[in-house]
């Protein structure tokens, strides 16, 4: 007797097509599981055998033999615990075959027959979608996740009731969220930001240009605080970026039962002992890292030059392409990376330069290996960089600052600006841009920066072209020479 | 014996030798150096021999009681650089916002007037000055601690091949000599030897930009310093000077006076009504542009941009974040 279910395997974001037949044969009791299978998904024999029999179904005393088909393919996860348990239970003539046949299922069992949801299901589900299967048999609490993909979930709470479903006894019951759906939690506001107006303008710019920004001084003048501020001075997330940001945290397993749709920017803030692989993505079958949670949204890096030099350097290509592709003996993933970074940082190691109260006591050396550090081709990808002094006292004194609504409806009508065209630029602006790299230390990128963040202002300005004052305003944010670059 | 078989003597020995050694080994090794072969290869590095015997040899740098045998000398502009009326600006590698800053004014304003700025390449007030000789056109002399092929420190490889483009960069040691911590107070002697007067911008209390002030009055040549804060580290060897004798630097006049030079009137810049404004403001005392946004009135954008162009026109510098007019 054989019977086949459909379920996937995700690589990477990509989910591809496994089929878990069953076979049952005479002979010596036994359950064997054959295809590339990982631990995780050995160990379904456990709790497949465990599943079947709290749902007061029959486990066939038969030799038993699971096949994930194609071979080849490296499967993971606890994801394949429900369709083993159908397969087997329609091998056994408990469950219609032809009805089976077009589901696809997934989700892990509990010992005592329950599904448990497992990650990815969006991806899975759209994957089904596109294979032509009618539904979907997921975990209830996966089921809104799983309806996103545009097909009609079967939310299954008990193995029982998937088995129920499939005899054609009746529908479970939908799921409802217990206690509705709580409120967004409230973004950061920028009114909690006391004083710092130029770091605050800067972040303006960052927002509008989706330029990247880079706030250098000394520890406790609200680099950090900025940064987090930064997504809710962002526009709101698009349908289409919904999706894609919902699918790389679904894979992560990071979603929120109560909130399948992730409709706020995400803000990422690792910690900077982060591996490689926890920054790009990686593993042995690809999970996406955090350049990838942070797609569509905000990176931030606190203590940036305390990052690994590698992490650092494997920033550079999905800042340039905004994909992240990793290879890896589980396959080859490509990640999507579009993200916005801003990074924090002391102006040298120990921390005192940029404060009047304090003395720098870095040596030449470890100033001169701190700069190495942040190789030129790095900062070469802030088109912002911001030098945040201590301020004094006073100014923390100073009247409430600005709050961030107004300043989103800024950031959101400059980008409409910005996207309707390259503005032209003054004859002024130009003759400014050439003087300045003959006076400042202006690389060629820096002069390209310098015109991308000119160009940016303009449009915040609501002006037609871009003028000289333009410019010069872009240039003051250019790195400094503390720095060590141009 | 020549000269240039001691310098390729001290260079294979690893060490300090300036008059020919009585042992067997020097006049071995003088009997077989290939001194046309030595030279040959030299000017293919691109660099140049200058005796002390030379007339060419600056007379200042003669008149030491240690002179070197000779320099190694990279760079397009003439020898006799080297002999005309130079002053030394030199202090401590890891200075100040405020000393890069006075060094960077004293090698413009210095070398803008037609004095020779010497310096040793180093990083912080070194560096500065011979940036600020560059900024103004003036020439400048980078004297270096190592052999003449190498950059050190490789921080400032671009700053020495724009020094050698219109200025000199000179050594007592020969291509393929390491740096080595003995050879920078030797260093200095020539630094000082080559100069009228020194000046001290910034240094610690055991600096080198001291043991260069120290050498410069051996010689007698003339020392100031530049007054820095009495509770910072940073300027105790300066005002120490001071506190010596050493006559104080308020601006780049009293340098020149020595050498009965009048200063080159600045250039005259254009500024910008609210350019004006922010400058008149600097003068009084540097600040954060979120501290000028208060004096002012002015928006983050409106200062930012009038930042600029103080920048540009050379009276207003940056550092960590803190402007400062000069």
């Amino acid at each position: 007797m054989l019977a086949r279910t459909v379920t996937h395997a995700l690589v990477g974001l990509e989910a591809r097509r496994v089929e878990v037949e069953a076979h049952l044969q005479r002979g010596v009791p036994g359950f064997s599981i054959v295809g590339l299978a990982d631990r995780a998904c050995q160990e379904a024999k456990e709790r497949v055998r465990s599943g079947i029999a709290s749902a007061e179904l029959e486990w066939p005393v038969r030799r038993i033999t699971v096949n994930l088909a194609p071979a080849d393919l490296r499967k993971e996860g606890s994801g394949f615990d429900l369709p083993i348990a159908l397969s087997i239970l329609a091998a056994s003539g408990q469950l219609p075959r032809e009805r089976l046949a077009d589901h696809a299922a997934v989700g892990e069992l509990a010992l005592d027959g329950r599904l448990r949801p497992v990650g990815g299901v969006l991806a899975l589900a759209e994957a089904a979608r596109q294979a032509g299967l009618s539904r979907i048999l997921c975990a209830a609490s996966s089921a809104p996740e799983a309806a996103l993909a545009g097909i009609d979930p079967v939310p299954v709470r008990h193995l029982a009731e998937a088995a129920a479903y499939l005899r054609g006894e009746g529908e479970p019951e939908p799921y409802v969220d217990g206690n509705g759906h709580p409120p967004e939690p409230p973004s950061l506001d920028l009114a909690d930001v006391r004083g710092q107006e130029r770091a605050r303008r800067a972040l303006e710019i960052a927002a509008a240009g989706g330029h990247n920004l880079l706030l250098a001084g000394p520890p406790g003048t609200g680099k950090t605080m900025l940064a987090r501020r930064l997504p809710g001075i962002l526009p709101s997330l698009t349908p289409v970026e919904a999706l894609e940001v919902t699918r790389i945290h679904s894979v992560a397993g990071l979603l929120a039962a109560d909130r399948p749709l992730v409709t706020s920017r995400p803000l990422r803030s690792p910690h900077y002992s982060s591996s490689v692989a926890a920054i790009v993505g990686g593993g042995s079958g690809p999970k996406p890292g955090e350049v990838s949670l942070a797609h569509r949204g905000v990176l931030v890096l606190d203590e940036f030059a305390e990052f690994q030099r590698a992490a650092l350097e494997a920033l550079r290509q999905p800042l340039e392409d905004g994909v992240v592709n990793i290879a890896r003996a589980g396959g080859r993933a490509v990640f999507p990376a579009r993200f916005q970074l801003v990074a924090a940082m002391n102006l040298c190691p120990c921390g005192a330069r940029g404060d009047p109260a304090a003395e720098c006591s870095c040596s030449p050396q470890r100033l001169a290996a701190f700069r190495d550090k942040l190789s030129r081709a790095l900062l070469d990808r802030f088109d912002l960089v911001v030098a945040m002094p201590r301020p004094r006292a006073a100014e923390l004194a100073a009247a409430a600052a600005e709050p961030s609504e107004p300043v989103r409806g800024r950031v959101a009508a400059a980008r409409v600006r910005i996207e309707a065209g390259r503005p032209k630029w003054s004859k002024e602006a130009t003759d400014l841009l050439d003087r300045a790299v003959e006076r400042l230390p202006l690389s060629g990128r820096g002069r390209a920066r310098a015109r991308r963040v000119a160009e940016t202002i303009a449009a915040l300005a609501a002006e037609p072209g871009v003028g000289a004052e333009h410019l010069a305003e872009a240039l003051a944010y250019r790195s400094p020479t503390e720095l060590g670059t141009a | 014996m020549t000269e240039l078989a001691l310098a390729a003597f001290a260079a294979e020995r690893d060490a300090h030798v300036i008059r020919a050694p009585h042992g067997r080994a020097f006049a071995l090794f003088a009997r077989r150096f290939d001194e046309a072969g030595f030279l040959a290869r030299l000017q293919a590095g691109g660099a140049r021999w200058l005796a002390r015997s030379d007339d060419d040899f600056p007379p200042l740098l003669r008149a030491i009681h240690d002179p070197p045998a000779g320099l190694f000398v990279r760079g397009a502009a003439e020898l006799e650089l080297l002999r005309r009326p130079a002053v030394a600006v030199v202090g401590a590698r890891s200075c100040s916002a405020y000393g890069a800053q006075v060094a960077r004014m004293l090698g413009r304003e210095l070398a803008a007037a037609g004095l020779v700025v010497v310096s040793g390449l180093a990083r912080g007030v070194d560096g500065e000055a011979h940036r600020g000789a560059l900024e103004s056109g003036g020439a400048t002399v980078a004297v270096l601690g190592c052999g003449i092929d190498r950059d050190y420190p490789a921080a400032h490889a671009e700053l020495a091949s724009r020094i050698r483009a219109t200025g000199l960069v000179v050594s007592e040691y020969a291509p393929g000599v390491e740096p080595a911590p003995w050879r920078f107070p030797a260093r200095n002697r020539i630094i000082a030897g080559l100069s009228a007067a020194t000046v001290v911008v910034e240094a610690r209390e055991r600096s080198g930009a001291l043991i260069t002030a120290d050498l410069a009055l051996e010689e007698g040549r003339e020392v100031l310093a530049v007054p820095g804060e009495i509770t910072s580290a940073l300027s105790r060897g300066a005002n120490d000077l001071l506190r010596l004798g050493a006559t104080p630097v308020t601006g780049s006049a009293d340098v020149l006076e020595l050498f009965g030079l009048e200063q080159a009137p600045p250039e005259a810049v254009e500024l910008g009504p609210v350019a004006e404004t922010v400058l008149a403001r600097l003068r009084d005392a540097p600040a954060s542009a979120d501290e000028l946004a208060r004096a002012t009135g002015l928006d983050a954008g409106a200062l930012a941009s009038a930042l600029t162009e103080l920048e540009l026109a050379g009276v207003a510098v940056a550092s960590g974040g803190v402007y400062r007019a000069g």
